[in-house]
């Protein structure tokens, strides 16, 4: 156990604050190819949210 | 195909709960990948996500938030549940909590609470299959009594194996027909531009709905997506592929691999308004996706996706039977019925057991109306997400004490159920403080009142069992 590399842990609660606090996304603009901000970002946190939970995994990597 | 699994890595015998009920706890990233995949995005949520957004719009798409924060908790909290599982040989939820408090009023309320939760989405699974096969052009119960008994008979046989190899083809012929779906839906209609304008339009018509959320729909939207997050994976049947993965790493591996199915799930949700743009009519909201692959898709091809949701939800079906099985085995069978029962006594009983359910959900679908199971579904949410203090609480810390952690269950199952009955078994209730109003999940509500009245007992039982030996 490293404790220090345990501090990527908290990466994972960008997702909850980015998703669960509707306003900062509830808007039609900028649209992406017709579609509103409202449904491309909800859309773009899915990789952000694998690849944050991917740099955490880092840290388990050589457990079992 | 399913009962090829029963040889497939072949273990020496089947005649033991840990290997028909979890698969001998051997599956890997992939097949987990594949499994849990199948079996977390169900054939009804193809049918319903896209549905519900038809309905009301960018409120029905919580699901797409709701299955991106899912795998952070699933990150943080699956592996150790795992590590105790595998440790002490337990095989559900109700297990774990027993091994903890050693209490069987807790045991049997984690148990039933399992069992009663998932009865109804089992149900749901064929109305998704009975809508899928409706689409093929097949009609009358025979259709789906037959599939119904394809599905019991390879899971009698085959065990968790047999829907973990069904996933393979299940999820690549609905990956293949999704994708076909975005790609080619919208250059139909005109680009999505024109989809979202349609819609919008659509909505104003109609006087409700929206392609974005009303203020009021805030707090709903971001409860709906957090409770459901929350129990997601207190249900028998996710929790068995959690169990069945061969190393807690491989659930963190899933955890980063997954949300490629929620990226499939958000597709799909924008199949409700492409449903709009293409002005169909419809009897009922769930025929919108069969009713738009009917009018985009050549009939062989729509055919094929017919048949990826009818197939598709004969894994999640038999995953949750199962999961219903082992409850039924090891906390009831084994804790009343029959302490001393044998290995394969404990496979034998949940064998019969997960076809006795599969009856059950069978007749609830010909005989009760379909709103029945689909109000009976919303309620098991919020009763599964009741059990999480106990069967979470425990991984972090020793504080919690059974009679605190079963009465928080009691208030927030029984009252959760008493707010939804007040608001005529809608999911959402409003709170009202002083002179502001706002509306919430109810069982995110319920889950609060339970984790509230659960550390409030706990420091009443606390400081009466200390006051002795101080």
């Amino acid at each position: 156990m490293v404790p220090t590399t345990r501090h990527r842990l908290w990466l994972l609660l960008l997702p909850y604050i980015g998703l669960l606090w509707v306003p900062f996304y509830n808007f039609r603009d900028p649209a992406l190819f017709g579609i509103p901000f409202f449904y491309w970002y909800q859309l773009a946190w899915v990789p952000v949210s694998a690849l944050l939970t991917w740099v955490a995994y880092g840290t388990y990597s050589h457990e079992d | 195909m399913g009962f090829v699994a029963a040889r497939w890595r072949r273990p020496k015998t089947l005649a033991v709960l840990d290997e028909w009920g979890l698969g001998g706890r051997q599956f890997g990233t992939w097949i987990t990948w594949f499994l849990v995949g199948g079996d977390f995005y169900t054939a009804y949520t193809v049918i319903a996500v896209p549905a519900l957004v038809y309905s009301v719009g960018a409120y029905g798409f919580f699901a797409l938030p709701y299955t991106i924060i899912v795998y952070p908790f699933v990150f943080t909290v699956m592996p150790k549940l795992w590590h105790v599982a595998k440790e002490q040989g337990y095989v559900t939820a109700a297990d774990v909590v027993h091994g903890w408090y050693g209490s069987r009023g807790l045991e049997l309320a984690v148990a039933a609470t399992g069992v009663v939760a998932t009865m109804p989405y089992i149900a749901l699974q064929l109305v998704g299959m009975a809508t899928a096969i409706k689409a093929l052009g097949l009609i009358g119960e025979l259709p789906l009594v037959a599939a119904f008994v394809i599905l019991a008979l390879y899971t009698y046989s085959s065990g968790l194996r047999a829907p973990a190899l069904i996933a393979f083809v299940k999820d690549a012929m609905i990956y293949i027909a999704v994708i076909a779906a975005v790609a080619l839906i919208p250059g139909r209609l005109g680009g999505y531009g024109a989809v979202f304008a349609a819609a919008e339009e659509a909505f104003k018509a109609k006087g409700s709905g929206g392609v974005l959320l009303a203020p009021s729909q805030y707090a709903a939207y971001a409860s709906l997506a957090l409770g459901s997050a929350l129990a997601a994976f207190m249900y028998p049947h996710t929790l068995t592929g959690v169990f069945a993965s061969r190393s807690a790493n491989t659930i963190r591996k899933n955890a980063v691999l997954l949300p490629a199915y929620t990226l499939m799930l958000g597709l799909l949700a924008l199949l409700g308004y492409m449903g709009r743009a293409a002005h169909l009519k419809v009897a009922s909201a769930n025929d919108v996706v069969p009713a738009l692959f009917h009018t985009v898709f050549a009939s062989w091809f729509a055919g094929f996706a017919f048949a990826a949701i009818a197939i598709g939800a004969l894994v999640p079906a038999a995953v949750m039977s199962i999961g219903a099985a082992n409850l039924f085995t090891r906390n009831f069978w084994k804790a009343y019925v029959d302490p001393q029962v044998t290995a394969a006594g404990e496979a034998a009983v949940a064998k019969m057991a997960s076809l006795v359910v599969k009856a059950g959900a069978l007749l609830v679908i010909l005989y009760l109306p379909t709103q029945f199971a689909l109000d009976l579904q919303l309620l098991g949410g919020l009763w599964i997400l009741q059990t999480l203090p106990a069967l979470v609480f425990g991984l972090f810390t020793r504080w919690f004490t059974a009679p605190a952690l079963l009465a928080g269950w009691a208030v927030g199952l029984f009252g959760g159920t008493y707010l939804a009955s007040t608001d005529g078994l809608k999911p959402l209730h409003a709170l009202t403080f002083g002179d502001t109003t706002l509306t919430a999940y109810t069982g995110l509500i319920a889950f609060a009142a339970n984790v509230t009245a659960t550390v409030l007992v706990n420091l009443g039982v606390r400081s009466l069992t200390k006051r002795p030996s101080n």
